[in-house]
């Protein structure tokens, strides 16, 4: 008898005649799966004929179905109903990967496919002033979106990293340092529209009602970054092996330049990723640069006065609101949103290759 | 911390890497920064929450006759709590699951060698701006579930309550439905992240005893790593609802509203969020109106508040029957 076919409670019924010297006899390895697969392949091939056209998505969502329902049929069979329980949760397991991909990849395919019917020079370099109709760009778009996350990143870097080395050097378990800990954790969970509505009621004091400026975006963007770089460079420092640190206080050297000496640079790698991570994070926020730094037609390079338009604003705006004819402008939102895209998706591989380039010799 | 006392206990040399005696200034500046920055955490939250209360508070107070509609706070804001709890709620119940069978996939049964690069790719969708998901949403999406998912359901799930047949169904598809799938496929990435790292940290010793016991990996799984991570799948389960409750662009864009309470799901009467409503107002409003939002702003603060309380709660009430 072999292994497999011993863990069959009856292996009267369907036990392997011919092949019983094999030990994958009873057990639906390689070959079999592999057959499986291939017919869901085909049969979600055929759901096509009803409709007659090829559709991507019900291919897919048919082909998994038949697999998963084909895997366990065949495995209760062939193999034990235990064999058969696990063949199921692997196929659940692998096709909910599969299904989630569906959706990632038609975005990036809808805004690459969307987006490059504007994805010119013009759209780059003019702006929206006395527009009508086709034409027109997103520069004064850009424009803001680089000035506001730019002032974002100044003011919640320094915040974040000495509040995290506030945590981390200085609080130690005391009272206030897990008060502040707690806290962050509020922020983070604060919605991106009452950061926003934070930010306007500020300014309201200050200015007045309906006041709309880029630094109040900066402000209600800065209160959703700055947990997010807290956290990351928390975690960073706290990575930093604590013999680094007496080494140096072994050497006389003062606490705040082993800080600055010792612990940054060590942990720098990892801060640099969180906070590149949390500026692809703001860059795409919309709502509360809606309500704080408004829209305009063209470009404002000053930040403490006057709408300024952003590209998340933009997208949302020349699509919700399309102005005649409707195709133009939705046309440029959909380059808006690529343009988006393209400048997360640098973010993230810059944040990749920072953390590869830059990671210490001593650790890992 | 032990070394506190080091830096005053030495002499001072002149090397220059240690600044003469500039050691107790710069000390002093550096804590105080770091002190600083610390407390300014603690007056940013203050200040968000002195701010929203002073700008919704005439909301109750101020002259009604500036609002067009002069309905009371609360039958303005009833709606706006049910659609936004509905909505989110959905999104949870159809993402969890699935989250849960992608993190396994990536901590248990991809290539080892793949499953960093598969991590990678659910992080990517983390980061799509919520604005481009909206316009696929309306976009894309919409017209796809209404030509074929939501004419299906209304056909053979009409006597449910969600997608009963006593109105007309969506030709648009901008329905509470579509706008829960794609805030499913953007807390995904969160649920699945967390879930993950649990996944990971399962003590290899309770899945090797599974093992030995003859369990199949689908045994171990039920075994030793669901009940290991449960409390850390909790956790990140209601961090994406707390991010759900809070999505404002996607279901902006994507929902048709309507004001009132509705169950049907596929329906061209949908109830509002809290914080689509804002968006959507906020531009053309003036006055009065401007502090019923704010006012409806710190109601959703609220709610995500508890949420996330909760979800902290859980996980750090984790582990503690597992840990080993």
């Amino acid at each position: 008898m072999t292994l497999a076919a011993e863990h069959q409670p009856e292996s009267d019924t369907e036990s392997p005649t011919n092949d019983n010297d094999r030990i994958t006899s009873g057990s639906l390895a390689g070959r079999g799966m592999f057959a499986i697969v291939g017919a869901s392949f085909v049969i979600g091939a055929l759901s096509w004929l009803p409709s007659g056209s090829i559709n991507w998505a019900r291919w897919v969502i048919v082909t998994l179905l038949v697999y998963v329902a084909g895997t366990y049929a065949v495995a209760r069979i062939v193999e034990s109903p235990r064999q058969a329980t696990d063949r199921l949760a692997t196929a659940i397991v692998t096709s909910a990967f599969a299904l989630v991909l569906l959706p990632l990849i038609s975005v990036v395919w809808t805004v690459v496919d969307k987006g490059s019917n504007r994805f010119d020079w013009q759209f780059y370099s003019e702006t929206m002033r006395g527009v009508v109709g086709e034409g027109g760009g997103a520069y004064h778009g850009i424009v803001g979106t680089l000035i506001i996350t730019g002032l974002t990143t100044l003011f919640a870097v320094p915040f974040g990293l000495f509040t995290a080395i506030y945590l981390v050097e200085y609080g130690g378990n005391g009272r206030f340092a897990r008060a502040v800990t707690g806290l962050v954790d509020v922020m983070t969970g604060i919605p991106s529209i009452v950061a926003g509505l934070f930010a306007y009621a500020l300014f309201v004091l200050i200015d007045g009602p309906g006041h709309r400026s880029g630094l109040a975006g900066a402000i209600a963007l800065t209160l959703l970054m700055t947990p997010v770089v807290v956290r990351a460079s928390e975690e960073m420092l706290r990575l930093v092996p604590n013999e680094l640190r007496e080494a140096s206080y072994a050497l006389g050297v003062p606490k705040w330049k082993t800080i600055a000496k010792i612990v940054l640079p060590t942990a720098i790698a990892g801060i640099l990723t969180g906070v590149v991570l949390a500026i692809a994070r703001v860059i795409g926020e919309t709502a509360p640069l809606l309500v704080t730094a408004g829209l305009a037609q063209g470009t404002n390079w000053n930040p403490l006065d006057g709408r300024m338009t952003t590209l998340p604003v933009y997208t949302y705006q020349a699509y919700k609101f399309p102005t005649l004819p409707p195709s133009a402008s939705i046309d440029r939102a959909w380059a808006a949103a690529l343009t988006l895209v393209i400048i997360v998706a640098v973010l993230f591989t810059t944040a990749r290759i920072l953390s590869s380039i830059l990671k210490p010799q001593g650790l890992k | 911390m032990i070394t506190d006392t080091a830096p005053q206990s030495s002499p001072a040399p002149d090397d220059d890497f240690l600044g003469g005696d500039t050691g107790k200034l710069g000390d002093r500046v550096f804590h105080g920064l770091s002190l600083g920055a610390a407390a300014l955490i603690l007056a940013t939250l203050a200040a968000v929450a002195t701010f929203l209360f002073k700008e919704g508070l005439p909301t109750f107070t101020g002259d009604k006759s500036e609002l067009d509609n002069t309905e009371s706070f609360v039958s303005y804001v009833g709606p706006l709590v049910f659609g936004t709890i509905y909505i989110s709620a959905l999104a949870l119940l159809i993402a969890t699951p699935i989250a849960i069978a992608v993190a396994l996939y990536i901590s248990h049964y991809s290539p080892k060698k793949l499953s960093h690069t598969l991590g990678y790719f659910i992080d990517i969708l983390a980061a799509i701006p919520s604005v481009v998901y909206g316009i696929w949403g309306i976009g894309v999406l919409a017209p796809i579930l209404s030509r074929s998912l939501y004419p299906w359901l209304d056909d053979h799930a009409g006597f449910l309550p969600f997608f009963g047949s006593d109105v007309n169904v969506s030709t648009s598809g901008r329905t509470m439905l579509t706008v829960a799938i794609v805030l499913a496929v953007m807390i995904l990435p969160i649920i699945t992240a967390i879930s993950r790292e649990v996944f990971l940290q399962t003590p290899r010793l309770h899945e090797e005893a599974s093992l030995a016991l003859g369990a199949t990996r689908w045994e171990v799984i039920r075994q030793a790593v669901l009940p290991y991570g449960r409390s850390g799948v909790i956790s990140g389960a209601m961090l994406g609802l707390g991010r759900a409750l809070g999505e404002t662009m996607a279901v902006a864009i994507i929902l048709s509203p309507a004001d009132g309470y509705f169950w049907n799901v596929i329906t061209n009467s949908n109830s509002n969020t809290i914080a689509a409503n804002i968006a959507l107002q906020f531009p053309e409003s003036s006055g009065l109106e401007v502090n019923r939002l704010i006012a409806t702003g710190l109601v959703l603060f609220i709610i995500t508040f508890g949420v996330n309380a909760i979800a902290r709660k859980i996980a750090n009430a984790g582990f503690s029957g597992a840990d080993g």
